[in-house]
């Protein structure tokens, strides 16, 4: 399954993705600090959580009610976060390594060059996350993978979201040049607030739920409360989450291959840089 | 569209690049045989790395087209692409990859059937075994040439679009550079296209000469040619007198 399955994809081949995605694993097997890196935040985070969630629990019944559920926002959070860094970081070592113009010589097309970027983010993002989940096993008795297949969707969900924001990032810093990577950062936080990670989206004030209620990691964070309160899954929050991740990861990805063919009449695949 | 069966390796028809109402490249018209060798020569901003960066796709003209080996890069660029390669100052190799590491990149990037085979043709052509194993950003000006070569030429290209090939580089290293493609180039029949400000290098190498000023190409021939029409003993002089607007001869009508 190489060629032209997919409408608009002709001449997709696997190999041209696994190449962009085997020169970010040379330079992440060529680095050791960066694989720790990757797994350090993610791993702090869930410590002062965790001692965080153990305080409350002894001071709220709603969280003894509903125990582990700020570790898990805490990581799920985190899936999303990595999601984007991953995305967007992967593609800003092709700007930093001036690399941009070899690659587009040769036959890689744009949406094989993103098939690469999500595969890496995805990487990037198991290995991040893993060993802080793993980690609140013994050190908290919390075990997110008891939560068992609703994980699994959660975790697609919010790495949807998150490749999403990464490919509006990567646009963004296609378009702007360098100056504008700490966006890569920055701009996934924005919607931490609206997302209710750590707490009911009714908290929010009415014309703010609206717009929560725009964005998939809501409705993930929503649906991971229910699991954990109530211990069922409600399918119409994943189902809302999904065609809403779906709708912005084709918008924004638009958005990606849009920048690129500007990029190509402004000359940006070449003069690459602040 | 079938590309034809012998067409000229470069085909450009009126190409123009426009920046803020400024034309960069305005409207040039060349072919290029198979086969040959041709240099693209002009003074720093006559629009030659604009034209290459138009001719691999990598930057998208005003207006004109462009068609490398009979496939229009407008409509076909992919066609094109796997037959052809480039290499530039102005690009570099992940510096943070071992040169064995960047060939294998690139050797799958242009799907070869046996990448490993054809990066120790390249290792051994191109003398890179002392280093292949060393990062791309640890390498000396002359290395990173070498390397830089050597992915240029990894899927065999029909055509090779080479940019300043080697500036920055000792005379040794520039001389052995300029050995290796003319040998290449009589050994395959690839067609080499290339923008440089060494003279001797494009007396020693190219068949033909496209020279350009202000976007435009002010003159095109051999250097033979060229140097008897205007009057000079070397290419240099001729490149100078064309630069400073001093040409008493004038370009071929």
């Amino acid at each position: 399954m190489s060629r032209g399955l997919v409408p608009g994809w002709s001449g997709f081949a696997w190999h041209r993705v696994g190449a962009v995605c085997l020169r970010h694993l040379y330079v992440m097997r060529s680095s050791p600090i960066r694989l720790l890196e990757m797994a350090y935040w993610p791993t702090v985070q869930m410590v002062m959580w965790g001692f965080i969630s153990q305080f409350f629990t002894t001071q709220s019944s709603w969280l003894v009610q509903a125990a582990g559920a700020l570790l898990a926002a805490v990581l799920l959070w985190d899936v999303l976060f990595r999601a984007n860094l991953g995305l967007s970081l992967s593609f800003m070592e092709e700007m930093w390594a001036r690399n941009l113009g070899h690659l587009f010589v040769s036959p890689l097309r744009p949406y094989e060059f993103i098939v690469a970027l999500i595969t890496m983010s995805a990487i990037r993002t198991t290995i991040g996350l893993l060993p802080a989940a793993l980690l609140a096993i013994p050190l908290f008795h919390y075990n997110i993978f008891a939560m068992g297949l609703p994980l699994v969707g959660f975790f697609l969900l919010l790495l949807i979201t998150g490749w999403s924001v990464g490919l509006g990032v990567s646009a963004l810093v296609l378009r702007f040049g360098l100056g504008a990577e700490s966006l890569a950062w920055v701009l996934i936080f924005a919607l931490a607030p609206l997302s209710g990670i750590y707490y009911p989206i009714s908290t929010l004030p009415g014309w703010l739920q609206t717009v929560a209620w725009w964005l998939p990691s809501s409705h993930v964070f929503e649906g991971m409360r229910v699991v954990l309160t109530t211990g069922t899954f409600d399918w119409s929050l994943w189902w809302t989450a999904l065609v809403l991740d779906l709708g912005y990861l084709s918008l924004l990805g638009g958005l990606f291959l849009y920048t690129f063919r500007v990029a190509r009449r402004r000359g940006l695949l070449l003069n690459v840089g602040e | 569209m079938m590309p034809d069966e012998c067409p000229p390796a470069i085909r450009v028809h009126n190409l123009t690049k426009i920046y803020s109402l400024t034309p960069v490249v305005d409207g040039l018209s060349f072919e290029v045989p198979q086969g040959s060798i041709t240099a693209l020569l002009g003074g720093n901003g006559a629009g030659k790395t604009t034209t290459i960066a138009m001719l691999l796709g990598l930057l998208l003209p005003t207006s004109g087209q462009v068609a490398l080996l009979g496939h229009d890069m407008a409509t076909d660029r992919y066609g094109a692409l796997a037959q052809v390669n480039f290499s530039s100052p102005y690009v570099d190799l992940p510096g943070r990859l071992t040169v064995r590491e960047n060939l294998t990149i690139y050797a799958r990037l242009y799907g070869l059937p046996r990448p490993a085979e054809r990066i120790a043709e390249m290792v051994e052509d191109l003398e890179l075994g002392a280093f292949v194993t060393r990062r791309t950003s640890r390498l000396s000006a002359g290395q990173k040439t070498r390397v830089a070569l050597a992915k240029a030429l990894i899927n065999r290209p029909r055509l090779l679009i080479l940019d300043e090939p080697t500036a920055s580089l000792d005379p040794d290293s520039g001389d052995w550079i300029r050995g290796y493609l003319s040998r290449y180039a009589a050994e395959t029949g690839a067609t080499l296209f290339l923008a440089s400000h060494n003279m001797a290098e494009v007396e020693r190498l190219c068949s033909q000469v496209l020279m350009m000023r202000q976007g435009r190409i002010f003159d095109r021939g051999s250097v033979s040619e060229l140097t008897e029409r205007y009057g000079r003993t070397n290419l240099e002089d001729v490149f100078l007198d064309i630069a400073r607007g001093q040409e008493k001869g004038g370009p071929a009508q």
